[in-house]
């Protein structure tokens, strides 16, 4: 029985803990971003005119992808792909970049 | 980066058991500091091939990649009308390897895959040696239907170039347009669907006529297709008849501009209807294929493109081959550079993952083309694709479409500075 009550608490917790590191090789965070790396650079780190976005705050990232999606910020061509993406999504793409020094 | 979500979590949790779980969270360290993770062999190494070993080496540095590629340093495809109109020399559009080699750790192999035996996972080589794998990705871009237009073959494309495949051909169309007259005819003939890049024919068009607006603007340019539409059509034609007018006149497929006949010594073509055009310099782009090595595999359908599973690229053909960029049958993506890189990341996360007996997160696709119609005036196409319920990609709805038709100049000067971006964006992604 505590064997089986400790198991519970520890898979609690691990549940718990959001954004934790783990062997899993590929992640759907990783897999959405790496589009995003075709024109922002690998990582978001972009060599040229378009627009860093490696290091920018997550917050910052999710709430310009919303903006674009809604047509709020105008844009050329990120309208287009921000209605490509929930929010879920957005959440996730905006972590991986915001991770990346 | 790996990122762990409680959805993934659960899904691990549920299919292995939370303690084996909990058992490779706890000592990831020992679990990839393992021996090579598996060996992959990736034959081509343009922006599907190289996108690939290069990112299945992100996921998973203990994976054993080699690249097999003929060519030293690699000429992209796209900007190569940019070279044509002269806005752009070659050595600005040529890449070397020495990135993939040395600091991603790519076995990078000068040489060509002569031979694939899917059953015992081994490729032979044109220099001799043959070379095993876990896993086989094959991305050799496309190749010509020879025969389908009479008189035009691999010779004849030597004085008549399709420059489709970047290199001398580009150099030599180049030539052809700088030694033309003024008042001289240029004709493009341009590729049946399904084709490498979709609006590469039109872009090159513009960047021709931009150069001859400037040096020889009494010529004019006759764009024969055997299509009734194309790509960016009315954003195309917007912006011809504004940096163009008069220059370039477009014969659809069903008013005749089907050519099936050429004669290479007096540079006359004969469409469908009989009529007969002579050009000054003429531009074939023959029907394509599925390149080479596809075929000789066996991993081509009827239409000449290779069959796949959506999701992961394997072959629906052979097991433990997986086929990306123009030669693969991709759903709803167009064959462009940009959905081969995409489709080499995806590849590359359903390889790293099987070998690693894991679940592939759902995949996300993606394509953007930016085409210049002049050197300040750009226009894009883009969009998001996810996997259908059928199994095939599809686009995400709502996502994508072509840049907007009413807008103002600097709103085309802005997707020009972005085309130039994307550009150094991509290619630094893929071999840098």
């Amino acid at each position: 029985m505590h064997r089986r009550l400790a198991f519970v608490i520890l898979f609690s917790l691990l549940i718990a803990m959001p954004g934790m590191s783990l062997a899993g090789k590929v992640s759907r965070g990783t897999m959405l971003a790496n589009s995003c790396a075709g024109c922002h650079g690998e990582d978001g780190k972009s060599p040229g005119a378009i627009p860093r976005i490696a290091g920018k705050s997550a917050g910052y990232i999710e709430q310009t992808m919303k903006d674009f999606a809604s047509g709020k910020r105008a844009a050329t061509v990120m309208g287009r792909h921000a209605l490509g993406y929930t929010d879920e999504e957005i959440k996730l793409i905006a972590k991986y970049f915001a991770s990346q020094q | 980066m790996k990122d762990y979500s409680r959805r993934d979590f659960l899904k691990i949790a549920g299919t292995t058991g939370a303690v084996s779980a909990l058992g490779v969270m706890g000592f990831p360290a020992i679990v990839n500091s393992a021996k090579a993770s598996g060996r992959v062999v990736v034959v081509g190494g343009g922006f599907g091939g190289a996108s690939c070993a290069k990112y299945i080496r992100k996921f998973d540095s203990a994976m054993a990649v080699t690249l097999v590629e003929p060519k030293k340093a690699f000429i992209t495809c796209p900007f190569s009308n940019l070279v044509l109109g002269g806005l752009r020399e070659m050595p600005s559009i040529t890449h070397s390897y020495d990135a993939l080699k040395g600091k991603h750790g790519v076995d990078v192999m000068h040489d060509m895959v002569t031979e694939i035996d899917a059953a015992a996972k081994k490729v032979k080589l044109a220099g001799g040696k043959t070379l095993e794998y876990d896993r086989l990705v094959v991305s050799p871009g496309i190749d010509f239907k020879w025969d389908a237009i009479e008189g035009y073959d691999a010779a004849a494309s030597k004085t008549i170039p399709h420059a489709w495949q970047p290199g001398e051909q580009t150099t030599t169309l180049r030539k052809q347009i700088e030694a033309m007259a003024d008042g001289g005819v240029y004709i493009m003939v341009a590729p049946p669907n399904p084709f490498r890049c979709p609006p590469g024919p039109y872009e090159r068009v513009s960047m021709v006529a931009n150069y001859l607006k400037q040096n020889k603007p009494k010529s004019k340019i006759l764009i024969l297709d055997p299509k009734d539409k194309f790509s960016k059509q009315p954003l195309f034609m917007q912006g011809w008849e504004k940096l163009y007018p008069g220059m370039i006149e477009w014969v659809k497929g069903s008013d005749g501009g089907k050519v099936d006949e050429i004669d290479v010594a007096t540079r006359t073509l004969t469409t469908e209807l009989g009529d007969k055009h002579k050009g000054d310099v003429i531009n074939l782009i023959p029907p394509q294929k599925a390149g080479a090595i596809a075929f000789a595999a066996g991993l081509t359908n009827a239409d000449g493109w290779c069959p796949v599973d959506q999701r992961s690229f394997e072959s629906k053909v052979h097991k433990g081959v997986h086929v990306i960029g123009d030669s693969s049958v991709a759903g709803k993506m167009p064959k462009s550079g940009f959905a081969a890189s995409s489709q080499g990341k995806v590849a590359a996360a359903a390889i790293v993952s099987a070998m690693a007996g894991e679940t592939m997160p759902e995949p996300s696709y993606v394509n953007t083309c930016y085409s210049l119609v002049g050197p300040n005036y750009g226009i894009s196409v883009a969009a998001v694709y996810r996997l259908g319920t059928d199994g095939t990609i599809v686009k995400v709805e709502g996502s994508g479409g072509v840049s907007p038709k009413d807008v103002d100049d600097a709103f085309r000067a802005q997707e020009a500075v972005f085309t130039r971006g994307w550009y150094d964006s991509i290619t630094a992604d893929i071999w840098a």
